[in-house]
């Protein structure tokens, strides 16, 4: 079977949600493939009041943000075709990609796609870190908040970026010991409020500190930590040895980005954006003129701004098929205008260095 | 210090506490955000505008102490759960009242015995509950009123049910 649209958006999170909806909107035909079960992304699992500007949901609870994004999905339903569990698995020329869905493998010939495909977790090396119980922050919070499943019953986190301190948050509400949050820099790297709020149930954070090794045959019981120097070398005679049945590594993620690849968009190395990012313009738009990108795909950041970039691309999208559209440009006005106060000050300043990079090299280009 | 490890230092917390001339007078906000990062839903939960922020989203909330009523609409609103309501004009003598976001389960009833504790989880003294108030429109952040020893109102920062 084939399919034909004009838009096809790939990937359901925020990113790929914002982008169907403005598309549809604007009047494209529209096309959504996500491949869970549930449209929403990371959002279906972020139990937590969201920060970020009150104007764009913040103060409001990751599982209410993606029902309200359903719920514009369904609004636009007479333009906007949605696909769950349906995966898609490969751009061939002429605008044409491949779908996966749990009965069928069929054929989406489009005008423009955008892919906000996400990221995956990183991991990281350590003795012993193939033990049955050690676990990427994302699954735990998969088993706990979508599946209502505890990973353990006292946990070591690894990692204090805000996925770190917020999965750490989410495991005491459910009722599991947290033994320590381990991190090797001198400084928590995730927002202060966020530390604050696990240091006072009795989180120990052990800053300038790495993991060593898993302790256990079958399964983990326990973790050896010790102190590491300003160059991140362990320090002799530091070690000690923490009690726990399951560790939870939440050290970083990485764009998803096979797609691009595969639909021969240019990539760039930026290290403050999450690793490989495909080259694109202010207007999310790739190197390959019919593919555009947002979200963590686009350079890891936060739901808010993945929601922002979406809209650019699903109006950019639109008027890359259907010519100049004045409402299509006040929506990209309003959305980069939002972005810019999100990434100021300190806690912006790495995402704006990489983006900055990002649009000088492809303006080289 | 706080970015090392998650605890406010009381040099650190010294800015965001008002003066006692303010304490005196009765409920007011203390709001624990010493970071400039990009959240702002404390400025518009506030009915009388007594939380600013000067050139944006990414600046750190400036409470104006005088104009804070103590009403406490912003408690439940803030994601880093980082405000809290201090009410040094309490009708029994050496005591105060104290009101934090609780999103644990369980959710402790009026007049229960808690434990309060410190900035590090650490046991300060045992606490009685003085007002619980959990209406849908606070989305399952319940906001909790312990009271507390006057003089130990700065340290206690958390209740374990
Ligand atoms: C613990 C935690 C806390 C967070 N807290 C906050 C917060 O407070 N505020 C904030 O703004 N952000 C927060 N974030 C970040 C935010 O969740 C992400 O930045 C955001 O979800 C990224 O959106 P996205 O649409 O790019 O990707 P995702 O949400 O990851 O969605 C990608 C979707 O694409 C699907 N997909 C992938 N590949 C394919 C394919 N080939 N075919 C079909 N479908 C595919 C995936 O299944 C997924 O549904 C948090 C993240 C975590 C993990
Ligand atoms: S306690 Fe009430 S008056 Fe004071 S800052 Fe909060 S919302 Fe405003
Ligand atoms: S809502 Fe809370 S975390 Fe956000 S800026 Fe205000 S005080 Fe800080």
């Amino acid at each position: 079977m084939s399919r034909n649209t004009e838009i096809f958006v790939i990937g359901g999170g925020p990113a790929g949600l914002s982008a169907a909806i403005v598309a549809s909107q604007l009047g494209a035909r529209t096309l959504l493939v996500d491949d869970s079960a549930r449209l929403g992304g990371q959002l279906i699992k972020q139990t937590h009041r969201f920060f970020g500007s009150s104007n764009r949901d913040a103060g409001i609870r990751g599982i209410t943000i993606a029902e309200m994004l359903c719920k514009e999905v369904k609004d636009a339903s007479d333009r906007l075709t949605v696909l769950e569990n349906t995966a898609a698995v490969g751009f061939y020329a002429n605008k044409e990609a491949g779908i996966l869905s749990q009965d069928a493998y069929e054929r989406v010939s489009y005008q423009a796609a955008i892919v906000c495909t996400g990221a995956t977790e990183n991991s990281l090396t350590f003795e012993n870190n193939d033990l049955p119980g050690i676990y990427g922050a994302g699954g735990v919070q998969t088993l706990m908040n979508v599946h209502g499943i505890k990973p353990g019953r006292r946990i070591l986190m690894v990692g204090s970026g805000n996925i770190g301190l917020i999965v750490s948050y989410q495991l005491l509400q459910a009722g599991v010991e947290v033994v320590g949050l381990v991190e090797g820099m001198p400084t928590i790297g995730g927002y202060l409020v966020h530390a604050s709020k696990i240091r006072r149930l009795g989180v120990p954070i052990y800053t300038s500190h790495t993991i060593l090794k898993a302790l256990g045959e079958t399964g983990v019981e326990g973790a050896v930590l010790c102190r590491v120097d300003e160059r991140f070398q362990p320090v002799p005679n530091t070690e000690l040895t923490i009690e726990c049945d399951c560790i939870c590594l939440a050290v970083g993620l990485t764009p998803l980005i096979d797609l691009f690849q595969q639909a021969q968009c240019r990539m760039v190395h930026v290290g403050e954006l999450g690793g490989l990012v495909p080259l694109h313009d202010s207007a999310m738009r790739t190197t390959n003129p019919d593919v555009f990108v947002a979200g963590d795909a686009s350079g890891i950041e936060e739901a808010t701004t993945a929601m922002l970039g979406g809209r650019i691309a699903g109006a950019r999208a639109y008027e890359s098929i259907h010519g100049k559209s004045p409402k299509a440009e006040a929506i990209v006005e309003e959305a980069r205008e939002e972005l810019r106060t999100l990434r100021s000050g300190s806690t912006g300043e790495r995402i704006r260095w990489g983006r900055e990079r990002v649009l000088k090299e492809v303006g080289a280009c | 210090m706080l970015k090392n490890t998650g605890i406010i230092t009381s040099e650190e917390l010294k800015p965001v506490l008002p003066a006692q001339t303010r304490l005196e007078k009765g409920p007011v906000a203390i709001i624990e955000c010493l970071q400039d990062i990009p959240c702002d839903p404390c400025v518009s939960a506030c009915p009388v505008k007594a939380i600013q922020m000067q050139s944006g989203i990414t600046d750190r909330p400036q409470l104006d102490f005088e104009t804070c009523t103590g009403c406490g609409a912003c408690v439940p609103k803030c994601p880093g759960l980082a405000i809290f309501i201090v009410n040094m004009k309490h009708n029994v003598p050496g005591k105060a009242l104290l009101s934090m976001s609780y999103e644990l389960l369980p959710v402790p009833a009026k007049d229960q015995e808690v434990d309060a504790l410190d900035r590090a989880g650490k046991f300060v003294c045992k606490a009685k509950v003085a007002r619980v108030i959990n209406p849908p429109a606070y989305d399952r952040t319940a906001v909790v009123t312990i009271e507390v020893p006057a003089d130990r109102i700065n340290d206690i920062r958390a209740i374990k049910v």
